[in-house]
């Protein structure tokens, strides 16, 4: 029996179980990029409990207004791929194609505005390291916040753009229906996870700018 | 009878490309063995350095780049893939019946990853120099001259090698069982290779995430643990710890797995508790994540920091206390057969313990103090690392020598050799335990006269070491062609691997695998029963039962 074009693999005794063994594989792999962030959340604590007013001096630099926007935008997108799922699980996926295909257009757009808020910052003369001219009067710690806002949040765009880079592969497949469900399932799990992360670094870096 | 998973295809690309866990957890063992033979060396040419106070034939600068050659080449691409990818792989999808992992794509890949890692970290060792110890502390890898890159980066590859391994076996663990074998039936190798999962899941990416930064403040400064810009040192050993201490358990929770599976073949009898050892490993596997700290006891940290640390490293030791115990318990009216495996568990025990009372000791912060950066620390993890895991590793390549290859070693060799590793290990390091008691810091190689005799013994004891692990891969070489051809189970062992021809058929078993035996059921009844199975269906498979040794 085969799914969407996906064959048993002779190791499997059935669909089922192969499914169920990608879905969990992907769960644990989230589990290990958890981790992978979560070095630099806990450097970010310890750092915020180093340099308090630095911090707050930072992320009141940040434009809490497009921070929120690119939030916004990723839930929607992981919506969309949610509902992708649904129409393909019923069977159309000319429609799946269209949501999973939109998904990345706005992952696409949160990066557009990401690089432009990059862009304000370095005209700012704010740099990672510590560099710029902006560092010469701002509050000591300063240089860790912002080494540590490029880290995160670029890494962050990393795992964007590699998400949007499966969802595009995905809504290929999906298109020509070469793509098992548990595939595409797959492939969004991923985007939420990096919709997840988002929404801890929204706060972080766009609203804890203290009293 | 049909080809084993050696003879099914002989090709070079056939095993360039295969997708069978059996040949990738081969040719994991034969790069695993390179870079131990490669770390040996390096060790052996220290400690030649080492018989004299003063230097003898190289330099303190070449001195501190072979001891960073030995220390990341023996734990990153050695001790931490050694059992759990070689054997794991190997051993695993046998264990539980499945016909290979969850993915064995993904395995071939880890493979070439590891590959990959490997060669970028020696060549980034020798070309660049590296003189900062396997650590890379800051800010001297931040700042230090020599290139400490290329070799973050290979250790990076590495790294993420072991993830897709871990993430490969907790999946097969979960999805591939053969029906009706419940978690608690499971053989207790495969309890250890999937506590290792977990914790190299878990904490290798935050080593991942600690090196990148690492290598993004080398190449374009951005100095996250400079304290000149807000940033602190001390966090960056925080995080490095939290992967590198719990990769201690890595290296020695698949040795433990080793160590349980030869007790019971070798005495020939259930374990003590099951239960004990199965629940010790996730014990271990959990407080592995929280003891840390104590690597950092002089690093600065509170003294109720300090304190909490070393209570939950003592734990461990009360974890590892139940698992001796258990085995020694297993042992006691056992019907031994003192095979080479076996001696290796005796020098497994006795140094293990010896290794886990010295690390009770130096998770004790008054005494650390004193012993913190000298040569007892040296001598207490080679305890472990070496008198642990490496017998261990020892002990299950001669166990699986005749399942993974279908012959035999010579035993009368192997027992010398065991013999030699043994004597050979004790004669290198309880010196070491003696010098840095007497104030030896590490990583010097020079050192004052008086130190001369305990340092001349360290390295007769290290040739001795040396020379014993030679022979071995000598005769295991010779073996390969020469061997007595072994028969299914020459062990006579219960457990489930065993249940197959050796070497096995490409997919493992010939239909369903036959489990309805518990993997360390030595009863007779058990026996008697498997021998009515083995007549009726004239299987060459079944252990010969042999009514005196129930």
């Amino acid at each position: 029996m085969s799914e969407g074009g996906t064959k048993l693999e002779a190791h499997f005794e059935s669909m089922e179980r192969q499914a169920d063994a990608a879905r969990f594989g992907m769960w644990v792999f989230l589990a290990s990029e958890a981790l992978l962030f979560g070095a630099l959340f806990t450097l970010y604590a310890c750092y915020r409990e180093k340099w308090p007013h630095a911090f707050e001096v930072g992320v009141a630099k940040n434009d809490a207004l497009l921070g929120t926007t690119n939030t916004l935008l990723l839930i929607t997108s992981s919506f969309l791929v949610v509902l992708g799922i649904d129409r393909y699980r019923r069977g159309d996926a000319l429609v799946a194609a269209r949501l999973v295909a939109s998904t990345a257009a706005i992952g696409l757009l949160f990066l557009l505005i990401k690089s432009h808020e990059y862009a304000m910052h370095f005209s700012e003369g704010i740099f990672p390291g510590g560099h710029g001219a902006y560092f010469a009067d701002a509050p000591a710690g300063s240089a860790v916040f912002f080494t540590l806002y490029f880290t995160m949040t670029g890494l962050h765009a990393i795992h964007v753009t590699v998400g949007m880079g499966v969802l595009v592969y995905s809504a290929i497949q999906v298109r020509r229906r070469r793509m098992s469900l548990h595939g595409l399932e797959i492939a969004a799990l991923y985007w939420h996870l990096v919709d997840c992360i988002w929404i801890f670094l929204w706060p972080l870096y766009y609203l804890a700018r203290g009293s | 009878m049909s080809a084993s998973y050696l003879t099914v295809d002989r090709t070079v690309w056939s095993w360039i490309n295969t997708r069978d866990h059996k040949r990738i957890g081969v040719m994991f063992f034969v790069l695993n063995g390179l870079a131990l033979l490669l770390g040996g060396l390096f060790a052996l040419a220290m400690r030649t350095e080492l018989l004299t106070p003063r230097s003898l034939f190289m330099s303190s600068m070449t001195y501190n780049r072979l001891f960073t050659l030995h220390g990341v080449i023996m734990v990153w691409l050695f001790m931490i893939p050694s059992i759990p990818s070689a054997f794991g792989n190997f051993m695993l999808p046998l264990m539980i019946g499945a016909r290979d992992v969850a993915f064995p794509r993904l395995n071939l890949a880890s493979l070439y990853i590891y590959l990959v890692g490997a060669v970028v970290t020696i060549v980034g060792l020798v070309v660049g120099a590296t003189d900062t110890g396997w650590t890379f502390y800051v800010p001297y890898s931040a700042k230090d001259a020599t290139a400490v890159l290329p070799v973050l980066f290979g250790v990076f590859i590495i790294g993420w090698s072991t993830i897709l391994t871990g993430l490969n076996f907790i999946v097969t663990v979960h999805k591939m069982r053969a029906k009706n074998l419940r978690w608690m039936q499971m053989p207790l190798f495969v309890w250890t290779i999937y506590g290792t999962s977990i914790i190299q899941v878990l904490a290798t990416p935050v080593l991942a995430m600690t090196l990148l930064l690492l290598g993004v403040d080398h190449w374009f400064d951005w100095g996250i643990f400079d304290p000149m810009r807000g940033g602190d040192p001390v966090l960056y050993q925080h995080l490095f710890w939290f992967y590198s201490h719990p990769a201690v358990y890595i290296m020695i929770l698949p040795a433990m797995g080793v160590i349980s599976e030869c007790v019971s073949t070798f005495s020939r009898k259930n374990s003590l508790s099951y239960e004990a050892i199965v629940w010790a490993t996730v014990g271990i596997a959990l407080v592995g994540f929280l003891s840390w700290g104590h690597h950092m006891f002089t690093a600065g940290i509170s003294v109720f920091d300090a304190g909490a640390f070393g209570l939950m490293s003592m734990f461990v030791a009360i974890f590892s206390a139940i698992k001796v115990f258990t085995w020694t318990g297993t042992l006691y009216r056992g019907s031994i057969s003192l095979k080479t495996p076996l001696l290796y568990v005796f020098a497994f025990l006795f140094l293990f313990v010896f290794g886990g009372m010295t690390g009770v000791a130096v998770a004790t912060t008054s005494l650390d103090l004193h012993w913190q950066d000298t040569y007892f620390v040296v001598a207490h993890f080679h305890f472990i690392m070496v008198g642990g895991t490496l017998t261990a590793y020892l002990a299950a390549v001669h166990y699986w020598f005749p399942k993974v290859t279908g012959r035999m070693y010579p035993e009368r060799l192997g027992l010398l050799s065991a013999s030699g590793v043994f004597f050979g290990f004790l004669l290198t390091f309880v010196p070491q335990f003696l010098l840095g008691n007497l104030g030896m810091p590490r990583r010097y190689h020079n050192y004052p006269a008086a130190f001369q005799p305990l340092h001349v013994l360290s390295t007769a004891g290290a040739y001795v070491l040396g020379s014993a692990l030679f022979l071995t891969l000598g005769y295991l070489l010779w073996s390969l062609r020469y061997g007595e051809v072994a028969g299914a189970n020459p062990w006579r062992s219960a457990c489930f691997e065993w249940r197959t021809t050796s070497p096995p058929p490409p997919h493992n078993f010939e239909g369903t695998p036959p489990f309805e035996r518990g993997a360390y059921d030595y009863t007779r009844e058990a026996l008697e029963r498997e021998r009515a199975r083995a007549l009726e269906s004239d299987a060459a498979l079944a252990p010969e039962p042999e009514a005196g040794h129930v």
